[in-house]
Order: structure tokens, then sequence, then C-alpha cells
């Protein structure tokens, strides 16, 4: 869907990651599927600051 | 007291932090319980539970990729039941809930979906926003550290593809009266707002509200958008949706970092712009976020109603021998930079672990000298802990602290609203708040003011009332809130 029809109506939205986002949206009345997402096998330093703004 | 101690693991099992912090505390809420916790098991955090005494053969055998619950009691059965609900704490799905394994399965439960939201470890979020823009999916990219070379790249593919990429590191949008991210609710109107800040936009969308108008979209650009190196392309993309949107009248524009390139461009197309523009570029000598609501309001041609008396000013106190200094602590750092900015165009220059100007910063960011505004949601303390938007306690600990110092007359501070922040944000800073006023017997002025509006899941007038019964001035923004604690310590704004 083009970035111009995205601003014509409330949008379908796909979450990623922190499922609070998810429920706020569902709070809202916006329809929202939530990806089970997980990180891959292989860690790394990056992983150890999972979701640097929030935590 | 003798207390028990147990660990669990369970191999091979994410959720993410957020989530793990509310499981952490409905353990903890246990009667009985002294200590829990639910983490993912990186070494770090392995290495914590050793620390705090945890010992098991799971825990020494767990890794990165499995999750780790500890569970402190007064005895050993506590211990154990509460452990027993982790599983169904784990488990637990709102009703209804849609969930899909991978971006394909999600297309195919929402062909119609406009936008993929975004909040995974920057790394993987770069991969993860080009498949949605390859989707044809416009992206809401909440993670931050990704890596600039990822932005350049991403933003290219979203304007080739007449979508748009909103962040990275960016924490609000509201399209089309759906917030994404930290978001307030606000009446539809024909405002459009286009910001580098989250909590900028916060602030105006807000403000504009409480003034009577409404917002018909609100666009992050993310962080960095409008430096030289990403080139403005989201902003300018906004730009040219907005300007072709018909619900859209007047366009705010927020903006911290202009790269000098950047700015010609921008202002050019500005000047080209079909609609009523107000720029709100935050710096000295600039206008402030409650400015710019107002101005967009007036533009707008609506009628502005002041929700709460501005003409409140702390009582003026005979010079005290010690306390002469602001402590601001923020848990929006647009909100700790607009102080600054407001402190330096009356002639003050204060501390900050973020500084306005780099040789405002703070030697010691744990160590308040003089007046300091601290942005408590800054990464050196928001690393391996919550965001002051979702959780008080540290910044209630520090609140307490500056409670403590006898050199403290004022502490300045904001309280978030909105969807995705934390339940009730006022009643979470009480506690802290009385212990200030009994530490120092009255003599420490507390002013904020309240990001938020009538239709957030927490209520302004509540969080106001509690704010107030709490001992505390508030004013209907942060450049109110910062102007009357200037004037308590003797500095005209």
């Amino acid at each position: 869907m083009s970035f111009t029809d995205l601003l014509q109506s409330t949008p379908e939205v796909l979450n990623v990651g922190v499922t609070d986002f998810a429920e706020a949206l569902r709070a809202q009345g916006v329809d929202v599927v939530q990806m089970s997402w997980k990180p891959p096998r292989k860690m790394n330093a990056e992983i150890e600051r999972l979701l640097d703004r929030l935590l | 007291m003798t207390t028990s101690s147990r660990s669990v693991v369970r191999p091979n099992r994410y959720i993410d932090s957020v989530r793990l912090m509310h499981v952490s505390k409905r353990l903890s809420d246990h009667p009985g319980v002294t200590d829990a916790f639910v983490v993912m098991a990186t070494a770090a955090n392995v290495a914590m539970a050793r620390g705090a005494g945890y010992r098991s053969d799971a825990l020494a055998h767990a890794g990165p990729d499995d999750l780790l619950a500890c569970v402190t009691a007064i005895d050993p059965g506590t211990a154990e039941r509460v452990l027993d609900e982790l599983d169904a704490l784990l488990d637990e799905q709102p009703s209804g809930e849609r969930t899909a394994a991978t971006l394909e399965e999600a297309i195919a439960q929402a062909p119609d979906a406009g936008v993929v939201a975004i909040s995974v470890p920057g790394s993987f979020a770069a991969d993860l926003a080009m498949d949605s823009l390859d989707n044809g999916l416009n992206v809401f990219l909440f993670s931050s550290n990704v890596p600039l070379e990822r932005e350049i790249e991403l933003k290219a593919q979203a304007h080739r593809r007449g979508l748009i990429v909103m962040g990275p590191d960016c924490g609000t949008a509201i399209v089309s009266g759906a917030g994404l991210g930290f978001a307030n609710g606000v009446r539809r109107g024909s405002i459009g707002v286009i910001g580098s800040s989250g909590t900028g936009m916060q602030s105006v969308t807000s403000l504009i509200h409480q003034f009577g108008a409404g917002i018909s979209h609100a666009i992050g650009v993310g962080s960095r958008d409008m430096t030289d190196e990403v080139g403005g392309t989201s902003t300018l993309d906004a730009l040219d949706a907005l300007d072709a949107d018909p619900t859209t009248e007047v366009i705010v524009v927020i903006s911290k970092k202009i790269g000098d390139r950047v700015r010609p461009r921008l202002e050019q197309r500005l000047s080209a712009s079909r609609k009523h523009i107000i720029e709100c570029h935050l710096a000295p000598g600039g206008p402030t976020l409650e400015e710019t609501a107002r101005r967009a309001v007036a533009v707008a041609g609506v009628m502005q109603s002041s929700p709460i008396d501005e003409g409140v000013v702390p009582e003026r106190r005979s010079p005290h021998p010690t306390r002469r200094y602001v402590r601001g602590l923020f848990a929006g750092g647009t909100f700790c930079y607009e102080s600054q900015m407001i402190a330096l165009d009356a002639g003050l220059e204060t501390r900050s672990n973020a500084p306005l100007l780099p040789h405002m910063l703070m030697a010691d960011p744990d160590l308040s000298t003089g007046h300091c505004l601290i942005d408590m949601g800054s990464e050196g303390y928001t690393n391996g802990r919550p965001h002051p938007m979702i959780d008080a306690r540290a910044r209630c600990d520090r609140l307490m602290r500056e409670g403590r110092d006898p050199e403290t007359a004022v502490v300045l501070f904001d309280v978030v609203l909105g969807f995705g922040a934390a339940i009730d944000p006022a009643g979470d800073l009480v506690r802290a708040l009385k212990e200030v006023e009994q530490d120092s017997d009255g003599e420490i002025v507390l002013l904020t003011s309240v990001c938020g509006t009538d239709l957030d899941p927490q209520g302004l007038d509540g969080q106001v009332k509690t704010l107030e019964d709490a001992g505390v001035t508030v004013y209907p923004s942060n450049a109110a809130a910062t102007r009357a604690a200037l004037q308590a310590v003797g500095v005209e704004p």
C-alpha cells in the first residue's frame, strides 16, 4: 500500500517486537497481527542490548 | 529472615524484554516473594543471577536463547508455587489476538495491511524493514542502533516504491487516527505534523488537542533523517504526502538537527508547499513546542482554549542559604533539551547528561552539581533498565536523592501519558515525591507538566489531580513549567 494510500484510512498493522505496542493498537480499535519474531540462534553482543531504547 | 531461592530455565523460549518485565512484576507481586525476575539467559544476566545467589544445574547450562526465571521467597513452598505460574504467564495472550510466525504468514492473514511496526534490536530491524518494503509495506521503525548505511538504503528503496520509513529511532507516529509507538489520543483535524523527535511530536499533538484543534497525521521521520548523510528523504516524502492530503491544511515541521546541505532543500520545499507551514526548529532562540502548537491552532482557525490557568507562579521565597539550584529529571529527551534551551535564552547555562551544547556536559551524570537537567531516557540510564516512560523506579530513586541534597531548590520533571506508556505514570512517582517533601521539610518546589490528553488511557485530569494532591504544581506545558522553575530560583525567563 503506497504511503499516500496509507493516509486515506485507518491502517491495519503488522507488529514485530514489543507486544505492548500491539496491545496499545488494539486498545485504539486498530487491527493488528503480532509476528512472533525471535532472534536467530547465533547471538552476539548486540543481543545483550535488546530494545536499547526501552530496556 | 531465612529465604528460599529457586531458578528455572525454559530452553529456546524467546519473549521480548518489555513483556518479561511485566511477567517479572507479576511474580514479584506475590505475597512472600522478596525477589523475582524473568530474563533471557544472556551471559550478563546469568552472571547477575549467580551474583544474586541463584544456583542450579539448569542455570549452569543456560544459554542466550533460553529464558531464565529466578524467585526468592520466604519458604520453598512459596517459591515453587510462584514458579508454577510462570508458564501460564508466558503463554498468556489477550483474547482475539492474531499471530503469525513470519512476515509472509502475517501478510496472508492481513492482505490489506499498510504498515509494519518494528521494535526489535537494530541489527535485525534493518533486514525486517527491507523485507517489509519489498512486500510493498510502509515501515514504522521504533528500533534504534540501525546502521546509518542501512537507513540510507532503506529510505532510498522506500522512496523508489512510493512508501515511507518512519524512523529509525522513531518513538511516535499517528496515521489516520492510529497511534504507533508511544502516541497520545487526539481528535482528528486539519493539522499535520512531521517530526524528528518522538516526545516533541507527543507534546505538540497533545497541546493541539488541548487547545481545541485536531491532527490529520503525525509522521515521525527518525532522529537522523534531516542530517546531510540521510538527506531528509522521509521528511521530503512526508511533505509531499501531506501536501496532497485533502484533510491537511496546516503542516508543522519539528526538527532538531538539520544538515547544512539539507537545510536549503528543505526551505525551498517548504516554501513551495500549498499548505500553511509552521516550523519548529528546536534550538536556542527558537520557538518552544507550546508556542508551535498555539501558532498551528491559530492558523488552523480554531478558537484556543487554555486547559490550565497559566497564571500560576510558584510562591517566590526568600533566598535560602543553601537551596539555589534547579534539578530536572526528564523521561522525554526533547523536554530536557527544550528546558536547556529556555534556560539558555534566559542567560542561564545548565548542565546535562544530554547537553544542548558540548561544554554543558555534566562531569558525572549521577551527581548533580549546580543547575542540572537530566535526560533519564538516554542510553546511559536505559542500558539494561526500563525506559522511564514505562517504569518509574530509576526516576524515583533519583528524585529521592535530589530531595536529600541541601542545594536543591526546585525539582522539575515531566509526566508523559499515552498509548504504550505506563498505566499510572503520576501515581508511580507519588511515594518518591512525598519523600522529597518530607526530607526537605517542604522547602523544595516541585514543578511538572503532563504531556497528554483526556483521550489517553490514563486520563489527563486524573493524572493532574494525583500530582497536585502530592504537592506538585502542574503546568500545561514543559515550557511553562521550565519558566516557573527559573523564576523560582530568581532567573527571569
